[in-house]
């Protein structure tokens, strides 16, 4: 009766993942267990990537989901979120001023100088993208000795400045952007509350900013490419390290409790009326993540404005409909679902062939009836 | 179900390991209060934040994420998937509930359960009042066969439209001269909400109905509680000339087919292909068929399977 017993599934599990575990340790008796620290430098981009989509900024954490999931982002990203779900929220932190961003990294493709300056920081943009074979086989020696050749051409020219002005800031003096408005609205906590839609604006940020690095591209390129309305132009992306505030809960002090690695890009997008005064100006696009992630950021941007415009001009596009960007741009939802196909799904399917079989033998009849 | 010892707020630190029942107590608190608002709504798609877990979405974190946050140390679980309590992901589900719930024992035989998590069956013995069944749940809503967008298909729920769903039914008579709607049935609750019953057969719906045991679904990924209470209606979309049927095996001679291992006719059966090809037929619930071999007598059925 082999065939009709599904036994034995504790056993398949511990077999799996011995099977998992002897792919991580293959290639123990020459090379070393790869260092926690070795991932957040040496694998900084998907580092970056894990750590935003994962929605938990513990960088050591992160890399320890890298590890544990042998560099499968969607799986590191699993560990980060289900670790979250054990932690209670504890409070809130007043709005972040990512003008006092210590930045790595800040660029504006809308003018060739802003104040402050363009500062091209640590981007693989214009490098050439050919192999380094010497890599192939560097040496800790090598290694150590690149990084003290580093070390001895650095040294700042000048003081860096605590702030950094914002681009969009002047587009706001020139009129060229409407004035700021601050939303009073407290912050949509979208791991604390179900997205009922409609969804604020600030929803749908929270999970973008959250999402899943491929779609969110995917959803953006359509827009670009002709499925949209937007033709963005990058008024700053900014990279960098903000401060975090909190208030102490008990001596109530305000306390900087550390500092964050995001990435911030603002973009310009074609003119519209404003409808509150009449005039004419330039609509505004945000994308904000959790490490260095510039396409994420770019993109997010991109879609914030598009569903902006979905909401004024009526949807057209996939990239204007809040419901077809926002609820399928998660990792691990989307990951999930594709991934749960796999199992085991026989007493539907023999629900199916009922239905088949049926459908048949009732064609079958009027058939011999005429 | 029983009352959980921890008293709020608990957290664990990073060297502690994990709290009981692996949710902090104020995401329990938070599905406990969705569960009470289901019952008090039956059929209404209470929207909740749900929680990752440390599985997959849409192997059950929905279901989880219920039995963990109703789950005592005097509770006795019990986890099927297709009806086997031996398969890969109820096994998985069983084992991380023993390791986050220490105290809680669990079992294979449906009558030994106080609470029993499911995926796409409803046991073949009749379960009493004092049992609770939590579905894992894909699709939570009913209509997403015939409108995508949630917004709209909320507004069709508060109004009870479900217009389109019968011209759905009917377009498939037309076309196939059947329903070919197989599992997941729409189900009117209360007489109001249509439900998806998640993925059970047709064959299970009518243990729904009139119960009197709570039936709670949770859908994880699409953030969503709902609930058919005890001894409420729940009756499958069906039209007078049209009845509703359930699934119906047959041999390859047409005959009425039985199960290979116990002989029982009337329960729910899958087919497998034997070395030599021909199709067997075998119980999907495993404990029934288990006990229908050594003791029948211990088994109770639903009226609706008697006649079958």
């Amino acid at each position: 009766m082999s065939y009709v017993a599904i036994k034995g599934g504790g056993q398949a599990i511990k077999g799996a993942a011995d099977v998992l575990e002897y792919l991580r340790c293959k290639g123990a008796e020459s090379e070393a267990s790869l260092k926690i620290a070795q991932i957040e430098n040496q694998l900084g981009g998907l580092h970056s990537r894990v750590l935003s989509e994962g929605g938990l900024y513990d960088p050591e954490l992160v890399s320890l989901a890298i590890k544990q999931s042998r560099g499968d982002s969607f799986e590191a990203v699993y560990y980060l979120r289900a670790y979250r779900s054990t932690r209670p929220r504890l409070g809130q932190t007043p709005r972040l001023k990512t003008e006092n961003m210590r930045l790595i990294r800040r660029i504006s493709s809308a003018f060739k100088d802003i104040p402050g300056g363009q500062n091209l920081g640590p981007t693989p943009d214009y490098s050439q993208r050919l192999f380094r074979f010497d890599l192939l086989d560097e040496s800790d020696e090598a290694f150590r000795q690149q990084l003290k050749n580093l070390m001895k051409k650095a040294c700042p020219e000048a003081p860096v400045p605590d702030s950094f002005p914002k681009v969009v800031d002047f587009l706001r003096t020139e009129g060229l952007l409407p004035p700021k408005q601050v939303s009073q609205m407290p912050a949509f906590d979208i791991t604390r509350e179900p997205l009922i839609f409609p969804v604020s604006r600030g929803a749908g940020l929270s999970v973008m900013a959250r999402s899943e690095t491929g779609s969110i591209l995917a959803l953006a390129y359509s827009s670009m490419r002709g499925y949209g309305d937007v033709h963005p132009t990058i008024a700053e992306l900014r990279v960098g390290y903000v401060p975090i505030c909190y208030q102490h809960p008990s001596s109530k002090k305000w306390i900087e409790a550390g500092e964050v690695l995001i990435t911030e890009c603002e973009v310009v997008a074609s003119h519209e009326l404003d409808p509150e005064s009449g005039q004419a100006f330039f609509t505004l696009g945000y994308g904000v993540c959790m490490g260095h992630n510039e396409a994420k950021a770019i993109s997010m941007a991109i879609l914030d404005r598009s569903l902006q415009h979905g909401q004024t001009h009526g949807i057209e596009h996939p990239s204007e409909d809040p419901e077809y960007v926002l609820m399928h741009i998660d990792s691990i939802d989307s990951m999930g679902f594709a991934i749960h196909y796999k199992m085991p799904h026989y007493v539907t399917f023999e629900s199916d062939i009922d239905r088949l079989n049926k459908s048949q033998q009732a064609i079958q009849k009027e058939e011999n009836s005429k | 179900m029983s009352e959980s010892t921890q008293a709020m707020p608990t957290q664990t630190t990073r060297s502690e390991g994990y709290h009981f029942g692996f949710l902090d107590e104020y995401a329990k608190r938070e599905v406990r209060r969705s569960i009470l608002k289901a019952i008090a709504i039956p059929g209404y798609q209470v929207p909740y934040a749900s929680r990752e877990m440390p599985m997959t979405r849409g192997f059950g974190t929905g279901g989880l994420q219920l039995t963990l946050s109703v789950i005592g140390t005097a509770d006795c679980l019990k986890v099927i998937d297709q009806g086997s309590d031996e398969s890969v992901n109820a096994v998985n589900i069983r084992q991380f509930v023993e390791e986050t719930c220490p105290g809680v024992t669990s079992t294979t035989r449906t009558q030994a359960a106080s609470i029993i998590q499911t995926r796409h069956r409803i046991p073949e013995h009749k379960l009493t009042e004092d049992q609770l069944l939590i579905f894992q749940v894909p699709y939570p809503d009913s209509l997403v066969v015939v409108e995508a967008n949630e917004h709209k298909r909320k507004i069709m729920h508060g109004e009870a439209d479900y217009s389109s769903l019968w011209v759905k039914l009917y377009e498939d008579i037309v076309e196939f001269k059947e329903i070919t709607l197989s599992h997941r049935y729409p189900t009117r609750i209360f007489q109001h909400y249509v439900i998806d019953p998640s993925p059970i057969p047709r064959f299970d719906v009518p243990k729904l109905h009139q119960a009197d045991f709570l039936s709670l679904f949770g859908a994880g990924r699409e953030k969503k509680i709902y609930a058919v209470p005890p001894y409420t209606d729940a009756v499958p979309l069906a039209f007078e000339d049209i009845p509703f049927r359930v699934e119906h095996f047959e041999t390859e001679a047409g005959q009425q087919a039985c199960c290979a291992v116990c002989g029982c006719s009337n329960a729910y059966l899958e087919r497998s292909y034997a070395p030599d090809g021909s199709v067997v037929f075998s119980c999907s619930d495993t404990d029934f068929c288990e006990q229908y071999r050594s003791d029948p007598t211990a088994l109770v059925r639903y009226k609706y399977y008697e006649s079958l």
